[in-house]
């Protein structure tokens, strides 16, 4: 579905990614993990338009998407939760899931969808008239998450979802992508929360200072000693 | 008597101010820019309504409508020309483009057509309406009428339509509403293309009430739609209509009792009171900068 071909993007006069090639089958659940700054962010950011490669090609369903704007790969069902949620705050939680839903012009589907929203996250419809502001962090974080899906897409990225949030919150929020993704929505999750991540995700890339350094099904990563000693928090 | 008779007159000069206001505040809202050249497309407008009156002898209303759409092209224009390309630029170099772009509006006009001012033909019917004791001119009711149509609409516009709501993402996050699918560009150029055509009626109204027009015209109203628009919390829609109509009240009251000669300085000793006590305006919020 997704193709990432040796990439390197610059962040400013960063050399952020460097030959970077990962892979994201249909269906799947595939997890970024790594340190703060090894890259993470940027590359998502590249996948979702809002970051251009200098080099290298990401093809999306056999089409050349890296360098694109953002609304085209939106359009094209790339959907991106950036990292710390960039709710709009002074917006109510309604607003931000019409805005989610802005290229879509089907009425009846969006409504229908913003009603799906709210069965996943009630406490989103609870909330529908207050300011987006006033939210708490996970509730932030649904609604970031809830906005995406407003946009129907085939392949949810996700930044951090669990930054800062309650580790109570953060395994409900680990059980709606799982839900989100059985009900057919591919997802490439970025994490600093290596544990949870490989508990969800199929395949998993580790990433260290803007390059690849190992990958594999979660579970070989799980079992690595390296990714123990440096991500899990094992001796 | 004579006191109602000049509040009237003062809010006939705020709502004036309040919708040159409504573009620098809109327009501040999504770039962070002060349009310096703003107060020009307002004495365009006037211009735009002058010669459409004058020479195709049309009523105020088409000569209206016709200079609002003209500067919101010329806005659009302005926009793309000068201001796109400084987007990730310094603020400071926004704003001196600015200033280069009021003075080359300005003299543009002025060697095209030259400085002498213009008498603005008499598309209204004066009349004098009396309520409760207080003779009111037509006019005056007809222009509050006109602003609070277009307030009206401008309100309706941001909250309910689509592009309303893309503005005001934008003007939040325009990384997120990038991701939102939001084409960032198109809306900066819609945010240009209302306030210009804001100041386009604004300037028409002005030809109509005042009746003399100038290529210089918008350089002082300009600066006090600023004020005003500051006044009121700049970025804050709400915050320019109330801005823009006390100022025009203070300025009135002030010459009503006597001090004409202090009536300009009035609006910038409140510039200088609000940035003193209330720097963020009376709407303003607490800005905090993002880490």
């Amino acid at each position: 579905m997704l193709k990432v071909n040796n990439i390197d993007v610059f962040y400013g006069n960063i050399h952020a990614l460097k030959d970077v090639s990962l892979e994201v089958n249909e269906g799947e659940i595939v997890t970024l993990i790594g340190a703060n700054g090894a890259g993470k962010s940027t590359l998502l950011k590249t996948l979702s338009g809002l970051l251009k490669p200098k080099k290298g090609e990401v093809l999306y369903q056999s089409q050349q998407i890296g360098g694109k704007a953002a609304q085209t790969i939106v359009k094209n069902g790339i959907s991106h939760v950036p990292e710390g949620r960039r709710v709009f705050s002074t917006m109510s939680v309604e607003e931000n899931l019409e805005l989610g839903a802005y290229l879509r012009h089907d009425r009846d589907g969006v409504k229908k969808d913003m009603a799906n929203v709210y069965d996943l996250f009630p406490i989103l419809g609870e909330r529908r008239k207050q300011p987006s502001g006033t939210l708490s962090g996970g509730e932030q974080q649904m609604l970031a998450m809830g906005r995406a899906l407003m946009a129907k897409p085939k392949l949810l990225l996700l930044d951090e979802p669990s930054m800062g949030l309650a580790p109570l919150i953060v395994k409900r929020i680990f059980e709606i992508i799982k839900m989100v993704n059985e009900q057919g929505t591919t997802v490439l999750l970025v994490e600093q929360n290596a544990n949870m991540a490989l508990s969800i995700a199929n395949r998993a890339y580790v990433i260290e200072t803007g390059k690849i350094v190992l990958s594999g099904t979660a579970k070989e990563l799980q079992e690595s000693e390296q990714v123990k000693a440096a991500y899990l928090g094992g001796l | 008597m004579e006191w109602i008779q000049q509040l009237v007159n003062g809010i006939s000069l705020g709502s004036i101010y309040a919708l040159i206001a409504l573009g620098y505040t809109m327009v501040y809202g999504i770039i962070k820019l002060i349009n310096f050249a703003h107060g020009d497309v307002f004495m365009l407008g006037a211009f735009i309504g002058f010669y459409a009156i004058a020479r195709w002898d049309i009523g105020f209303f088409p000569a209206l409508i016709i200079s609002m759409v003209l500067c919101a092209i010329i806005g659009v224009i302005i926009e793309r020309v000068a201001y796109k390309r400084l987007r990730n630029a310094t603020r400071i170099a926004a704003l001196i483009t600015a200033i280069g772009v009021s003075l080359l509006i300005e003299y543009t006009v002025i060697f095209f057509r030259g400085a002498s001012p213009e008498a603005y033909p008499e598309v209204l019917p004066k009349t004098y309406i009396d309520i409760f004791g207080v003779s009111i001119s037509s006019i005056s009711i007809l222009i509050l009428a006109v602003t609070v149509v277009l307030m009206i609409l401008l309100q309706f516009i941001v909250h309910k339509t689509k592009i309303g709501k893309a503005m005001r993402a934008v003007s939040l996050d325009p990384d997120a509403a990038r991701l939102m699918g939001i084409n960032v560009d198109n809306t900066i150029s819609a945010t240009f293309a209302i306030g210009s055509a804001l100041a386009g009626a604004a300037g028409v109204i002005f030809g109509v009430y005042y009746t003399r027009i100038e290529p210089l015209m918008g350089v002082l109203p300009g600066l006090k739609a600023f004020i005003a628009a500051v006044f009121g919390g700049i970025g804050s829609i709400p915050g320019a209509m109330v801005g823009g109509l006390s100022l025009g009240v203070v300025e009135t009251v002030v010459s009503a009792l006597g001090f004409s000669l202090w009536r300009d300085a009035a609006a910038f000793v409140i510039l200088i009171l609000i940035l003193i006590l209330k720097p963020s305006g009376i709407f303003g919020k607490n800005t905090r900068e993002k880490v």
